[in-house]
C-alpha cells in the first residue's frame, strides 16, 4: 500500500522519445542547415586561433588587460596565466576552447539580443519567455547534451548547439530588464521631439542599456565556457576533453593541469568582459565643473 | 471673450480614465460620481475629468496643481505621451486625439518642443549631440543641425559647453540643456513639465528670470506645469489650477490672487505675498500737488501751501515728469531777491521713478532711496501717479483681494 500505483503512469518519456523522432525526420534539412552554420562560424575561429602565432596570442590578451581591464600588471598576469597554459601543453586545446567559446557566444548574442529587445517591449512576450528562461537555467547542463546528440550526432555542433541554449538566458534577462529600467524621462523626451521606435531603440533604450547588457554578455559567457567544458562529453575538443580523459584514467597531475588551464581562461574571459559592462569616464575638457 | 483666430490649442470635454473597460464610466450612473465613488465601483482611477481650456497663441500658460492633480498627464496628453479617454484636444485646429500614430510623430516634430523635469538628456552624448537630438530625429543633416545647436546652446548661455556630457553639468546647466534641445526645433509649442522643480532656489529664480527675457523675444506659446504658486504668479499670462484632476479656476495671476474660486485656490494663494503679482499701479495714488516748471516760484508755493504739502511733483507741458521741489527750496527762491519767471532746473531734485507694471515686490528697493513717495510715469516719461512707502507696506500686509 506504501507503493505509488504502478497501475498509473505517464508515459512522457514515450511523447518526447516520438516528437524527438519526427522531428529528425521532418526537420532534418533545418538541422543540417544549422549544423553547417554553426560548423562554419566554430571552424572560422579555430583555423583563426591556430593560424595567429602563440606569442602574438599573449600579447593581444597582455594588451587588452592592461588596456581594458585597468593596470599593466594585470595585462603581464594574463601574459603569465597564457604562458603556463602553453608549458602545460595545453596551447592548441586551449584555443579550440577558446573558438568554441567565442562563437557560442557570438551565436547566443544573435539569438538573444533581439529576443531581449522583445521581450522589453512587450509585457505579453515577457510573461511568457520568464518561466522558460527560469526553467533553462535550473536545468542541469548535461540534459541539453542528449537533445543536441540526436540533433547533430557527436562533435562540435552539438557541443555548441548545447552551448548556446545553455548560454543564452543571461543575454536575454539583461537585455529585457536593461531597457526596461532605462530612465522614462529620456525615452518620454525621444517621443516627445518626434522619435520612431527604432529612433527610440537605437538612440535612446539600448546605449542606456548598455552597461547592463554587457553584464549579461559577461555572465554568458561564463556560462558558455562552463558548458564547453561539459560539450566535451559529446566529443567537442578541447581542454574539457583532458579533464574527461584525466578523470577516465584516475590521473590527478594531468586533470589538475587542464582544470588550472580553464580557471585562468575563465579569468582573462571573465575580466575582459566585464571591463565593457564598467562605465569608463568620459573624456572632458575640464574636471571642475561649476554653474 | 477669446479671440478664435488667436486660439492656438483648445481641449474639449477631456477625460482620462485608468483601469480596465474605461468607458463604462461614461453611463449616466456613474459620471456624475466623485473620483471616489467611481474608484470603489469601478476599480477605475480617474486622472483628469472634463477639462475644458483655451490657449491662445504666443501665450505663457500655467498648469498648477499639487501632486495627483492630473496637470502631468495633461502636459503629456497634449503631446499624446499619455492617451486620452475621453474628449478632443485640438492644436491648430487639428485633433491630435484622433491623429494615426504616424501622423502624430510627423506632428510632434513639427509643432513641440519638450523640457522634463529630470531633464531627460541622453547621457552618452554630447551637449552639442543633446542639443541638436531633436533635429536629428527629423533627419536635419549634421553640418546644419550642429550650426542649429550651436546657436541656441549660446542663447541658453551655453557657448563653450558643447563637448561635455550631461552628467559633468549641474542641474542648471542640464536643464539649459534640455531647453536648448527643445528650441532647436523652432516649435511653435514649448511643454514645460516643472522643468525647475530640481533645481535649488537660486539657480531657479535665475532660470526663470532668463526664461521670462526669452519669451518676451521669441513669444511662443508656452505651457508651463509647476506646483509652485510663486513661480506661477510670476511666470503665467495665465494659470489654470487643477485639483484631482478637474480645472478649479482659470484667470491671470491677479484674477487668481485677488478672486480665489474655491477655499482649495484660497489656501493656495494665502502664503502667496502679493508684493509678487501686484503691480505698482494698483496701488498708486493720485498726485496731491503738481508743479508746473513753467510758472514762477510764487505760484507754486501758493499751491502748495493750499494743499498743505511741503514738496510738489514738477511737469513741463506735456506733463513730462521733471523731478521734485521742496517748500523750502521755492522758498528760497523767492528770498533770493532774484525774479524768476520759472522754476530753474537746478532747484529741481532728481528722484527715480517706476513704471506702472513694475511689481510691489521691486518698490522695495526704490523706496529706502527715495525720500518722498515714488513717482509712477509711463513709458513717454508722462507723471501718472505716486505710490507712498505706507501704501506699499499696507499692500503686502493686507492680505488678497482688499489692497486697491
Amino acid at each position: 500500500m506504501n507503493k505509488f500505483p504502478e497501475l498509473f503512469n505517464l508515459p512522457l518519456a514515450k511523447y518526447v522519445d516520438k516528437a524527438m523522432d519526427w522531428l529528425l525526420i521532418h526537420w532534418e534539412g533545418f538541422f543540417d542547415f544549422i549544423g553547417f552554420i554553426i560548423l562554419k562560424v566554430v571552424l572560422l575561429f579555430e583555423d583563426l586561433f591556430l593560424f595567429v602565432p602563440w606569442f602574438v596570442i599573449i600579447l593581444l590578451i597582455g594588451y587588452a588587460g592592461w588596456k581594458l581591464v585597468g593596470s599593466l600588471k594585470t595585462g603581464i598576469l594574463f601574459m603569465v596565466f597564457m604562458m603556463i597554459i602553453g608549458l602545460f601543453g595545453y596551447w592548441d586545446l586551449a584555443m579550440q576552447t577558446l573558438a568554441l567559446v567565442i562563437s557560442s557566444v557570438i551565436l547566443a548574442l544573435v539569438v538573444g539580443l533581439p529576443l531581449g529587445i522583445v521581450m522589453a517591449r512587450s509585457d505579453r512576450a515577457e510573461r511568457i519567455f520568464k518561466p522558460a528562461l527560469d526553467a533553462m537555467q535550473t536545468m542541469p547542463s548535461f540534459v541539453y547534451l542528449i537533445p543536441a546528440l540526436m540533433f547533430f550526432g557527436m562533435g562540435k555542433v552539438p557541443s555548441m548547439f548545447a552551448t548556446v541554449i545553455y548560454a543564452v538566458p543571461p543575454v536575454i534577462r539583461l537585455t529585457n530588464v536593461g531597457i526596461r529600467t532605462v530612465d522614462v524621462e529620456s525615452v518620454e523626451a525621444a517621443k516627445a521631439f518626434g522619435a520612431t521606435k527604432k529612433q527610440i531603440l537605437f538612440d535612446v533604450q539600448l546605449p542606456l542599456a548598455k552597461p547592463s547588457i554587457m553584464v549579461g554578455i559577461n555572465q554568458t559567457t561564463m556560462m558558455a565556457l562552463s558548458m564547453v567544458v561539459i560539450g566535451s562529453m559529446i566529443g567537442a575538443k578541447g581542454l574539457g576533453m583532458e579533464v574527461l580523459l584525466a578523470i577516465g584514467r584516475i590521473e590527478v597531475g594531468r586533470g589538475f593541469e587542464a582544470g588550472i588551464s580553464i580557471v585562468f581562461m575563465a579569468v582573462i574571459i571573465d575580466r575582459i568582459t566585464h571591463s565593457f559592462s564598467v562605465k569608463k569616464p568620459k573624456k572632458q575638457k575640464k574636471n571642475e565643473v561649476t554653474e | 471673450m477669446i479671440d478664435d483666430t488667436n486660439t492656438q490649442i483648445v481641449i474639449k470635454d477631456l477625460w482620462k480614465v485608468y483601469g480596465k473597460d474605461t468607458k463604462r464610466i461614461f453611463q449616466k450612473n456613474l459620471i456624475n460620481k466623485s473620483k471616489e465613488e467611481i474608484q470603489n465601483e469601478t476599480g477605475c482611477i480617474v486622472g483628469m475629468r472634463d477639462i475644458n481650456l483655451e490657449i491662445k497663441k504666443g501665450e505663457f500658460y500655467i498648469l498648477m496643481g499639487l501632486s495627483g492633480s492630473g496637470k502631468s498627464t495633461l502636459i503629456r496628453a497634449l503631446i499624446r505621451l499619455v492617451k486620452t479617454t475621453k474628449g478632443s484636444i485640438e492644436i491648430n485646429g487639428e485633433d491630435i486625439t484622433k491623429m494615426s500614430s504616424d501622423q502624430m510623430i510627423q506632428f510632434r516634430r513639427k509643432t513641440f518642443g519638450m523640457v522634463f523635469q529630470s531633464y531627460g538628456l541622453l547621457p552618452h552624448m554630447s551637449v552639442l549631440d543633446n542639443a541638436a537630438y531633436g533635429l536629428k530625429i527629423r533627419g536635419v543633416g549634421k553640418e546644419e543641425r550642429y550650426k542649429k545647436a550651436h546657436e541656441v546652446l549660446e542663447t541658453v548661455g551655453l557657448k563653450g559647453w558643447e563637448d561635455y556630457f550631461p552628467t559633468s553639468l549641474s542641474g542648471g546647466m542640464q536643464q539649459r540643456v534640455g531647453l536648448a534641445r527643445a528650441l532647436a526645433n523652432d516649435p511653435e509649442i514649448l511643454l514645460m513639465d516643472e522643468p525647475f522643480s530640481g533645481l535649488d532656489p537660486l539657480i531657479r529664480r535665475q532660470m526663470q528670470d532668463e526664461l521670462v527675457e526669452l519669451q518676451s523675444k521669441l513669444q511662443k506659446t508656452i505651457v508651463f506645469v509647476t506646483h509652485d504658486l510663486h513661480e506661477a504668479l510670476k511666470l503665467g499670462d495665465r494659470i489654470a489650477i487643477l485639483r484631482n484632476g478637474e480645472v478649479v479656476q482659470v484667470g491671470t495671476p491677479e484674477d487668481i490672487i485677488t478672486h480665489p474660486a474655491d477655499d482649495y485656490v484660497q489656501d493656495f494663494v494665502q502664503d502667496a505675498s502679493p508684493a509678487k503679482v501686484l503691480t505698482a499701479s494698483s496701488i498708486m495714488s493720485d498726485i496731491p500737488v503738481i508743479t508746473y516748471a513753467w510758472e514762477g516760484p510764487k505760484t507754486a508755493l501758493t499751491l502748495m501751501r493750499g494743499q498743505k504739502k511741503r514738496m510738489g511733483y514738477v511737469v513741463d507741458q506735456n506733463r513730462k515728469f521733471l523731478g521734485v521741489i521742496t517748500a523750502k527750496e521755492l522758498q528760497r527762491l523767492l528770498d533770493s531777491g532774484e525774479k524768476y519767471k520759472s522754476i530753474p532746473s537746478s532747484s529741481i531734485e532728481l528722484v527715480e521713478s517706476v513704471h506702472p507694471d513694475v511689481l510691489i515686490e521691486d518698490l522695495f528697493s526704490v523706496a529706502p532711496q527715495n525720500p518722498y513717495p515714488i513717482p509712477v510715469v509711463d513709458e513717454n516719461d508722462r507723471l501718472l501717479g505716486r505710490i507712498s512707502s505706507d501704501t506699499i507696506f499696507d499692500s503686502i500686509s493686507s492680505n488678497g483681494g482688499n489692497n486697491e
